[in-house]
């Protein structure tokens, strides 16, 4: 699934320079805890979250995964855009909230 | 190859730029990406718990031929209970560390689980050295 496709599931913004969205992510996954993303999580492309700070693009960057979105409307800082565009993080923000968001992905064939 | 990180107390926003920056030096080395995940994970948690729990201190990395060696030392206020400490789920940490997504007991264990090497010596009152390898 490419990034395209997933801003068009959750009728998601993209908040980053649009300039990767046919990047493949292959698989998902939805927390708020950072360290459970770090223990948990190798080999997702995509980090689906309710945290709007800084330390979650440090973490997407840690893993290697490729875009975040935050879910609930939520919408980052300038800072927080700033530093996705720079280590390469592609930033969408849904009104969704976590556990739908997660669902329709899911659906959609994203696991 | 040896770097050196000055990590500030406090400052919540800054955490993992040390992290950040060895990382970006391992991929321009040629370092595999798998190898260069478990590092920065180890490093950044480690960085995390320097914020969070100390005063800041002082991060030493040294890239070798077969491993990359780093060591974390803080002055803050030491671990009473290390064994406790390397408990998934036991945490000490503050409101502020878990606003940030941190603070659940999950630090120490995923330096275990991403490091070849791991040693921890901590003096209360004194501080607290973390000492990671993970080969090449």
């Amino acid at each position: 699934m490419t990034i395209q496709q997933v801003s068009e599931i959750l009728n998601a913004e993209v908040l980053t320079t649009a300039d990767k969205l046919d990047t493949v992510v292959d698989s998902a996954c939805g927390a708020d805890l950072m360290s459970d993303v770090l223990a948990f999580s190798a080999g997702h492309a995509l980090l689906l979250t309710g945290l709007i700070n800084l330390q979650a693009i440090r973490t997407a960057e840690m893993m290697d995964m490729r875009a975040v979105v935050f879910v609930r409307g939520k919408k980052p800082t300038q800072d927080i855009i700033d530093l996705a565009n720079d280590r390469d993080v592609i930033l969408m923000t849904t009104k969704h909230n976590l556990y739908a968001a997660c669902g329709l992905l899911y659906i959609n064939g994203l696991h | 190859m040896k770097l050196s990180y000055t990590v500030l107390e406090g400052e919540y926003a800054r955490a993992g730029e040390a992290s950040s920056a060895v990382k970006k030096v391992l991929k321009q080395l040629g370092v595999p990406a798998p190898v260069i995940r478990k590092i920065a994970i180890a490093m950044y948690e480690a960085e995390i718990n320097m914020v969070i729990h100390a005063n800041g201190g002082v991060v030493d990395v040294d890239i070798l031929p077969d491993k990359v060696f780093i060591q974390l030392t803080d002055t803050g206020p030491g671990i009473p209970d290390i064994e406790m400490a390397k408990r998934e789920g036991f945490s000490t940490a503050s409101d502020e560390a878990r606003d940030l997504g941190f603070g659940a007991g999950m630090g120490i264990p995923n330096m275990i689980r991403n490091s070849d090497f791991f040693n921890i010596k901590s003096e209360v009152g004194k501080g607290t050295t973390v000492e990671i390898a993970v080969n090449l």
